[in-house]
């Protein structure tokens, strides 16, 4: 399947600012057996005074980006033409629990997409009794570990309440599943803390979804923004799987993925720092569309 | 204690009767014979021929150089952080120079096997594939960074400047406790410890045959200057600020080496480089020596909460623009379970065993190791295993802190805790009610790399705990430091920071914008308070002399002081209290740049202050209370003004003083003017500007509207006087960066210059209270222009 991809977002500062640098994340990358970057372009307005672009640990393509006079708006406009791959019908060859501990400990490895790296805790996500027992519970029937995986989304998917205005970006994960609401953000971070109570290795998985489902099927929750889901590694046989938990579904034809890591900090889409004024206000607009 | 007394040797003085060992533990000052060490005997003599009285008196001495040199430590408490006096312990750990070699050997082989180990870690990661490091160690890591795996220093190294500790076994070998990879602190304090102690003990002998600390500074600042790219660009200390714990070493340590002190605010990155922002403009920045931790170092790369970080700073690392001091990451080497691996890493990496070796620790990740630290946990100390806290530290004395327990070391738990051998420390004798007491040491030792291989700083830095047990050994846990002497058997040649052999003068480089933003306002607020100070005691004076707070006059008085904040009604120690806390905070950031007699000083002023609180009277005690204030601000002032450098730094504070004083000037005149000589104003004015004597020698008449504008305005020789002040700005501000471009004038001058005009040709007469108000909306728009200019 392959996608047109259209992505815009705008921020306006409160007072012209000057040494503004930021750091982005939003250009796809070749992904093997999963996704193909065909074309792909970020346009910046008003046009940084220097431009890097670079790959950082997890692979993820980012964009250096500094203003060397004062600027009061940017406006970062995506577009890519990406083709996803198929994912293949898997035999669940995945082991229980307490075998995948020791398949992770007999990784001898700090390759990107070592388990050692999603076992937590990660700057965004910390260990939450509260979540720790809610995994428990809801994975007790569970065989192996995707059994596990997808026991744990599909019972936060019934759990959680989707409301865009109940978290902002720095909700922590204790909070959004006390409130059992968020975003696709929140519903991730409580994934990944749930499945690495069980020691499962997890991370954050940051994309699109295309905007309009194929003919018959509902509109998927989030496809009118940036989206994010869960990755959990799943032993060696296996390895990474990659689950919507917002929309209760391991991912499939219609996740485009942009970034791979531990949590929300190491993938934002935009970071930034502003030394005297803050963001006033800011836009973001996606349009996902199979060719 | 179980000891006996060291009565074996008949010339024992009496101070060291009853100096009681403890068996099984190893001492500093007795062999275990029993016998006095060979490289004690001259100290001992020397203290020996010294009655108590005068031993206090030479302990005294050292302790009021460190109060004077303003040396402090932060002690964290549940309430709040409290400066605390420097804890030094008077008696110095004295080391034979033979042993001293041995131990640096022992650790310059250490230091090269930990850059060989952080090197692979930010490279091939070959130690963690071959399974002599586990990988859960690493990539669970806070101090791994991943931002900076595949980034080759600079430099070409990731270590410059560690510090190791270390600590005597039993056997009388010594041990390494922990490594100090990332920012090791406490060799400024190495120093301060030794200009104490050598006003302890000034007679020659000894102290002929001690091994001196500034050469080994030297070799490393020459080290730094000799990194690529260094040359034609600054390098400086990058600190996390005043609220730092160690943030006074910091500041003595920038000043003693001659570099600028760096806040993360000061730098800007430009592509790919760094850059320092000065009053002069940005300029490039080639070595940071870092005294901040990696996490805080760039928020958009590293911990994206800092608020003390540089953006972009891994960026210019990543295009090797700049040399770091240590390079961000090497602070992983300091993780306790590390201690674990090293032995057989050594093995593996250099060929041959540790010659030094590392206190025994077993990694509770393994299940062999987890079983030997359950079996064994009465006598190891259990923790942590990520952490980088020496073993003592384990357990903690905080309250509710509870020391972990073969329970507690489950499967689970087990990856993230590490049990480590109970070792005794060695006691070292420390001074205790007249007489030498055994109490438990660890000595910090520090290296840098030069182009000679691994300098040691040749003494360090001794921690004593203040009881027999090592877990007292934290200053914070109320330990105590001491300084090491290293003693040759013959006299050491005397050496100085500065190689008389190369001289060469120190550009001193453009003023950090901060840092001239700290000055003006130190300058702005010292004269805030002097100003303050002189129209309460002017309040006070007319209480005293009989005038009640009902009168008229004295209304008038109090309604033009709470225009300045000032409450007529409140003590006066507490009105005066925010100028001069304000000013205490500014030049607390830019302590650097103080000399420690103006940094007395200005303590002085503090202390001076909270003495007047509690019980001074209104009136007259009170007014001479504040008459002393007045003298002792005045004294601050001279100190900086007399003894300053003219360079940036004094005209900013300058500047800072003289706009304060014009404005105030314009205030308190514009008042007087405003009512009629009945107001008792008029009298306050001239007793403001300290002109009451000039005005009935020119003018002999009763003060008038105009004998004021005349005396207090536009008189140009007058130095309280605001035209008097307007100059001074202008003389200042020609000297300032970019004064004039292609004959053009700055945007500070373009104000000043007019405003000057305009005051030297104004007739008295013309003067009012309106045009005085206007006049100090000018000075606000100077003070604007100024800042935008120079200040952000």
């Amino acid at each position: 399947m392959r996608y047109s991809i259209r992505l815009t977002i705008g921020y306006r500062y409160g007072a012209p600012s000057d040494h503004v640098r930021n750091l982005v994340r939003l250009l796809p990358s070749d992904q093997a057996g999963r996704q193909r970057v065909l074309a792909r372009r970020l346009l910046v307005d008003p046009a940084p005074g220097e431009r890097r672009e670079a790959t950082d640990f997890f692979g993820n393509t980012m964009t250096a980006m500094a203003f060397h006079r004062a600027i009061d708006r940017v406006r970062l406009k995506l577009s890519a033409t990406v083709e996803r791959q198929a994912p293949a019908d898997v035999l669940d060859l995945s082991p229980g629990l307490r075998a995948l501990r020791g398949e992770v400990a007999d990784h001898r490895s700090l390759d990107a997409r070592a388990p050692h790296h999603f076992m937590g805790p990660s700057a965004r996500i910390d260990a939450d009794a509260g979540i720790a027992d809610f995994a428990t519970d809801v994975t007790a029937g569970a065989r192996t570990v995707r059994d596990a995986v997808g026991a744990l989304g599909r019972a936060l998917h019934e759990t959680m309440r989707f409301d865009a205005g109940a978290t902002d970006v720095h909700t922590r994960p204790g909070a959004a599943f006390a409130q059992r609401s968020g975003v696709c953000q929140d519903f991730s971070h409580v994934m990944i803390a749930g499945l690495r109570s069980l020691g499962i290795p997890a991370g954050y998985v940051s994309g699109f979804l295309r905007t309009l489902p194929p003919p018959g099927q509902p509109r998927l929750e989030g496809a009118d923004a940036m989206h994010a889901w869960v990755m959990a590694w799943c032993g060696t046989e296996t390895g990474w799987v990659e689950y919507d938990p917002t929309n209760a579904c391991f991912v499939g034809l219609d996740h485009i993925a942009v970034a791979y890591g531990r949590d929300y900090a190491d993938v934002a889409p935009v970071k930034g720092m502003l030394r005297s004024s803050g963001v006033q206000d800011s836009d973001h607009a996606v349009d996902v569309v199979p060719l | 204690m179980t000891g006996r007394p060291r009565s074996r040797q008949a010339d024992l003085p009496p101070f060291l009767a009853g100096y009681g060992l403890q068996p099984g533990v190893a001492d500093e000052l007795f062999a275990a014979d029993g016998s006095l060490r060979a490289v004690w005997r001259p100290f001992i003599d020397q203290l020996s021929r010294l009655t108590p009285d005068e031993i206090a008196a030479h302990f005294a001495r050292g302790d009021r150089y460190l109060r004077d040199a303003g040396v402090f430590y932060r002690q964290y408490s549940a309430e709040a952080q409290q400066e605390r006096d420097w804890p030094l312990s008077h008696i110095p750990v004295i080391l034979h120079d033979a042993e001293w070699e041995a131990i640096c050997d022992g650790l310059a082989q250490r230091a090269d096997l930990l850059e060989r180990v952080v090197a692979d870690l930010y490279g091939p990661a070959q130690l963690v594939r071959d399974g002599h490091l586990p990988a859960d160690l690493v990539a669970g890591n806070p101090e791994w960074h991943r931002p900076l795996v595949g980034v080759a220093p600079a430099s070409g190294h990731f270590l410059h400047f560690i510090a190791f500790e270390i600590g005597r076994s039993p056997d009388g070998t010594w041990l390494v406790l922990g490594d100090r990879t990332q920012a090791p602190s406490g060799a400024g304090f190495a120093l301060e410890n030794r200009m104490a102690t050598a006003r302890i003990f000034p007679e020659p002998f000894p102290r002929t045959n001690i091994r001196r600390l500034a050469g080994f500074f030297r070799a490393f600042r020459d080290a730094m200057d000799a990194l690529p790219g260094a040359e034609g660009r600054r390098t400086g200390v990058l600190t996390p600020g005043p609220g730092n714990d160690t943030y006074f070493e910091h500041a003595y340590i920038a000043r003693y080496l001659g570099l600028p002190l760096l806040e993360g605010e000061d730098l800007i990155v430009s592509n790919g480089a760094v850059q320092v922002r000065t009053v002069s403009g940005p300029q490039p920045v080639g070595v940071l020596w870092r005294r901040l931790d990696a996490a805080y170092a760039d928020p958009l790369e590293l911990d994206e909460a800092s608020h003390i970080g540089t953006p972009g700073l891994v960026e210019a690392i990543r295009q090797s623009n700049v040399n770091m001091v240590n390079a961000l990451g090497s602070g992983v080497l300091e993780t306790r379970a590390f201690l674990a691996f090293l032995p057989k890493i050594a093995e593996v990496l250099l060929g041959a065993p540790l010659k030094i070796p590392n206190i025994a620790t077993w990694w509770c990740g393994q299940e062999a190791e987890r079983a030997h630290v359950r079996d064994n946990a009465a006598t190891m100390f259990i923790g942590e295993a990520l952490s980088s806290g020496l073993p003592f530290d384990i357990g903690g004395t905080g309250a509710g802190a509870r020391r972990l327990q073969a329970e507690d070391v489950t499967e689970a738990r087990g990856r993230r805790l590490v049990g480590q051998e109970a070792i005794t420390l060695s006691t070292t004798p420390a001074w205790v009610d007249d007489r030498l007491v055994p109490r438990p040491m660890s000595v910090r030792v520090f290296a840098a790399r030069t182009a000679q291989g691994w300098a040691f700083l040749p003494g360090g830095y001794a921690r004593i705990g203040h009881t027999g047990d090592a877990g007292a050994l934290s200053m914070q846990y109320g330990g105590s430091v001491a300084d090491v002497w290293i003693m040759r058997d013959a006299p050491v040649p005397r050496e100085t920071l500065l190689d008389r052999s190369s001289f060469r003068r120190e550009d001193v480089g453009a003023l950090p914008s901060r840092a001239a933003d700290n000055l003006y306002w130190l300058g702005r607020y010292v004269e805030r308070a002097e100003g303050a100070i002189r129209l309460l005691r002017a309040y006070h004076l007319r209480l005293a002399e009989g005038s009640g707070p009902g009168d008229a006059q004295m209304v008038a008085i109090g309604a033009l002081l709470s225009r300045v904040a000032l409450d007529v009604g409140q003590p006066a120690h507490l009105a005066l209290s925010p100028a001069l806390r304000a000013a205490h905070v500014c030049a607390g950031k830019v302590r650097d740049r103080f000399s420690v007699d103006g940094w007395a000083a200005l303590a002085d002023l503090t202390r001076h202050l909270e003495d007047m609180s509690g019980s001074t009277l209104a009136g007259d005690e009170t007014a001479r209370a504040l008459g002393i204030l007045l003298r002792k601000i005045t004294g601050f002032n001279g100190l900086v003004h007399e003894n300053m450098h003219r360079t940036s730094g004094w005209r900013f504070l300058t500047f800072g003083r003289a706009i304060e004083r014009a404005d105030n000037a314009a205030l308190v005149v514009a008042a007087a003017i405003g009512g009629d000589a009945a107001s008792g104003l008029h009298d306050l004015a001239l007793e403001y500007c300290d002109s009451r004597i000039t005005h009935q020698r020119r003018y002999r008449v009763d003060t008038t509207r105009e004998t004021l504008g005349d005396l207090l305005v536009l008189d140009a020789y007058n130095p309280r006087s605001v035209l008097f002040q307007i100059t001074a700005m202008r003389r200042i501000a020609e000297d300032l960066p970019g004064a004039r471009i292609d004959g053009r004038v700055s945007p500070v001058l373009a104000r000043l210059m007019p405003l000057e005009t305009e005051l030297a040709v104004a007739e008295p007469r013309a003067l009012s209270a309106e045009r005085l108000d206007a006049l100090r909306a000018t000075l606000a728009d100077i003070s604007d222009r100024l800042t935008a200019a120079y200040l952000i």
